[in-house]
């Protein structure tokens, strides 16, 4: 039983209310960038809106709803208080400060540098003080998880780790992995520089630290998907949990393969060698293994539930399911969109082919299809099944849920498979307008036209979710509000090995990953003359 | 799936099962990977040539004399071009078809990206290394070739054009070099 609901709601509400607000965003830069003619149409708007936009749904968003849901996961699964309520929110206060004072630094116009803020372009110091503030305020989550799960094991040896809270503990652990390397870039690259300490940067350096945060940042937003997937879609479903030893299995891969395989955005990149990519190429194709075994499990334990109810014959339990019950019905829609989003994604990592879509509308499509897709799809089904419980009132219209769950996988769908053909037609990312008049490029026009209807669709969904999470007049409030029930596994888990039940092992393997897949890497920018750029401030101080 | 009958070795003979497809559909994967690399020589632009981008303008390859394209004297055919604050200089370049050629991208200020609309042609410019990027050109005409990283408020200004031209029209000039005329 969840004993601080105000404080997990505080940190979900800021996650969507930037979220939707973010979206209204999105479909404006797509508007833009269409034959349509749109307001405001200055490439000066334009990249401060995609700024604002990629840092509210990368930063914002996933922070915020990460840490609430980690909080939630912490004491309904372990059923005790997280360890200090007082520093978790003072770490939600810190990050409100950093989001105000980078969402400021945006608006300001001296910070139109996108998320991924590539020096030697560099924004007004406030931008990166914020980010610093949000990411150090997350480190007082990552604490607080670590710690819940030690007192428990402390309190109950030999038992299990509840796996919500493994899953949970590992997403904590691979994020303090992951803003290893951006941190380093900030403070000792970007900080320097925007401060005026130095007027050149190590571009190459930089490039390698970000991609170090770049690639297991997306799955440290994806893990409460799969936390979602593992410990309440089948109770959902009237099912049970095929096997608790694979997602246990599955968390622990997801911590040592996401990590040392950022290179793989670097792959058209000068500065890295074909040893070192093909190494990280490899690698990648390694954490496509703990995603198979998901499907495999979640899909064995939906064919449970589907049994359970009467389905018979080889696919008719699919039929069987529940899916009028909004977890169901999102893990179906998520796992449909999992399938383009991680075909696309083998496209991506596959070495010299990534040449064919790299920085093409192909990449654009294939993140939001698997983040805005997969994952946040699974980050509303999370808000729907557990707001009873953190707000004491009986669900509101679970009708209105399924529409928006059925309005965001639809718009995402006819968003990003025309992106991903424009991709391949050689459209290019991060541009402001297109000239239509050049016959090359007119011929883009309705299928660029055709996304910025999926992403009406999507603006749509977005504040429907909104609306089905407000308060009603009409809904009871409940006497008793529910404890929050995950899914049970087929086998009640006695007893688990020592390295599913703890995290040693894995950041040992972490450890050795990472220095053979970075450490040259990044030593060979200290040694010899390392080429240095001129700081190019888009800030103005 | 039945689970009267010892359920919990049939529900691990069924995840070794599924793990061994894993592991298949991942090899096949990495040995096309490894395949297309060593067979066919498709691999990433990688060549670690540094270079000072504070001084491009005064290096020995990418001075404004040297830029655009030029058939070396062992018939290598060879595009220099800079990339920069929101142009590629020069802004045409004429490449033969059906033959290797090689472009060599620099950038002095911020990060750039190329692309050659309909090829293979696709890299990261970064300041402070030559991005190398071998090709053979199988279409004739005027080819997009636009900067595909956000490289400031002009970056959708910046596009380049690739005049490909069938082999014999492609005629280099005494010095070797081939001008790309503004149509």
């Amino acid at each position: 039983m969840p004993q601080n609901r105000r404080l997990v709601l505080a940190h979900l509400w800021v996650a969507f209310l930037v979220f939707a607000t973010a979206t209204i965003l999105g479909v404006w830069q797509m508007w833009v960038r269409s034959p349509l003619a749109a307001p405001q149409d200055v490439p000066m708007r334009y990249y401060q809106s995609v700024t604002a936009h990629g840092v509210s749904m990368a930063y914002v968003l996933t922070t915020f709803f990460i840490m609430g849901f980690g909080y939630f996961t912490a004491e309904a699964a372990l059923g005790r208080e997280i360890p200090s309520r007082r520093w978790a929110w003072t770490g939600f206060w810190t990050a409100i400060v950093g989001v105000a004072l980078t969402i400021g630094a945006i608006a300001s116009g001296h910070a139109s540098v996108l998320y991924t803020f590539y020096p030697p372009m560099t924004a007004t110091v406030w931008f990166y003080l914020g980010l610093v503030l949000v990411v150090a305020a997350s480190w007082i989550w990552v604490a607080q998880m670590i710690i819940a799960v030690g007192r428990f094991k402390r309190d109950h040896p030999g038992a299990p780790v509840p796996l919500a809270m493994y899953g949970a503990t590992v997403n904590a652990i691979m994020w303090l992995w992951t803003t290893v390397g951006v941190t380093l870039e900030i403070l000792f690259q970007i900080l320097p520089a925007t401060l005026g300490l130095t007027r050149t940067i190590d571009v190459g350096l930089a490039r390698t630290l970000f991609a170090w945060t770049l690639h297991p940042i997306v799955y440290f937003w994806l893990l409460p998907a799969y936390v979602a997937f593992y410990t309440m879609a089948p109770r959902a479903a009237g099912g049970r949990l095929y096997s608790d030893t694979m997602g246990r299995f599955s968390f622990a891969l997801f911590l040592v393969y996401s990590l040392p395989v950022g290179m793989h955005h670097l792959l058209m990149d000068p500065e890295q060698s074909t040893g070192f990519k093909f190494v990280q190429v490899a690698l990648t194709a390694l954490v496509v293994v703990p995603t198979l075994l998901t499907v495999f499990t979640i899909g064995a334990s939906m064919e449970i539930a589907g049994r359970m109810r009467g389905g018979k014959g080889l696919f008719g339990w699919i039929g069987a399911l529940p899916w009028d019950r909004p977890m169901v019905l999102a893990t179906g829609l998520a796992f449909f969109m999992l399938w383009f989003g991680g075909f696309g994604g083998l496209i991506n990592m596959s070495y010299g082919m990534n040449a064919m879509v790299h920085n093409t509308s192909w990449v654009t499509a294939h993140f939001h299809l698997i983040f805005g897709g997969t994952v946040v799809i699974m980050y509303f089904a999370i808000a729907y099944e557990i707001w009873p419980t953190l707000t004491g009132r009986a669900a509101p219209s679970v009708r209105s849920q399924r529409l928006q769950l059925w309005l965001w996988a639809i718009g995402m769908l006819v968003m990003a498979l025309p992106w991903h053909y424009l991709g391949l037609e050689g459209q290019w990312r991060r541009v402001a307008a297109f000239d239509y008049s050049d016959p090359r490029i007119a011929p883009w026009g309705p299928w660029v036209i055709v996304s910025l209807v999926g992403g009406v669709i999507l603006l749509t969904s977005a504040w429907l979710f909104i609306i089905n999470l407000l308060p009603r007049r009409d809904q009871p409030r409940l006497a008793n509000p529910p404890a929050y029930a995950f899914a049970l596994p087929v086998h009640p888990v006695v007893k688990v090995p020592a390295a599913l039940n703890g995290f040693a092992l894995w950041n040992g393997l972490v450890a050795f990953l990472m220095l053979v897949a970075y450490g040259f890497p990044i030593a060979q920018f200290f040694i010899g003359a390392s080429p240095q750029a001129l700081v190019h401030s888009f800030g103005g101080g | 799936m039945s689970l009267e009958r010892d359920p919990e070795r049939e529900i691990a003979i069924a995840e070794f099962r599924w793990t061994a497809i894993v592991a298949v559909a991942i090899s096949v994967i990495m040995v096309a990977i490894i395949f297309a690399a060593v067979a066919m020589h498709i691999n990433p632009p990688s060549n670690i040539e540094r270079i000072n981008p504070q001084a491009l303008h005064l290096s020995a390859e990418f001075t404004e004399a040297d830029l655009g394209t030029k058939v070396e004297a062992n018939g290598q055919v060879t595009a220099r071009i800079v990339a920069t604050q929101f142009a590629f200089v020069p802004r045409c370049v004429e490449l033969p078809a059906d033959r290797p050629v090689t472009l060599r991208f620099a950038s002095p200020d911020v990060i750039h990206g190329v692309l050659v609309g309909g090829t293979n042609v696709n890299t990261m410019v970064v300041p402070g290394y030559v991005s190398q990027v071998h090709t053979v050109f199988r279409r004739t005409g005027d080819l997009l070739m636009p900067c595909h990283e956000f490289c400031g408020l002009g970056h959708s200004e910046m596009i380049g054009t690739v005049r490909v031209v069938p082999p014999d029209q492609f005629r280099p000039g005494p010095d070797g070099r081939v001008a790309c005329a503004a149509k």
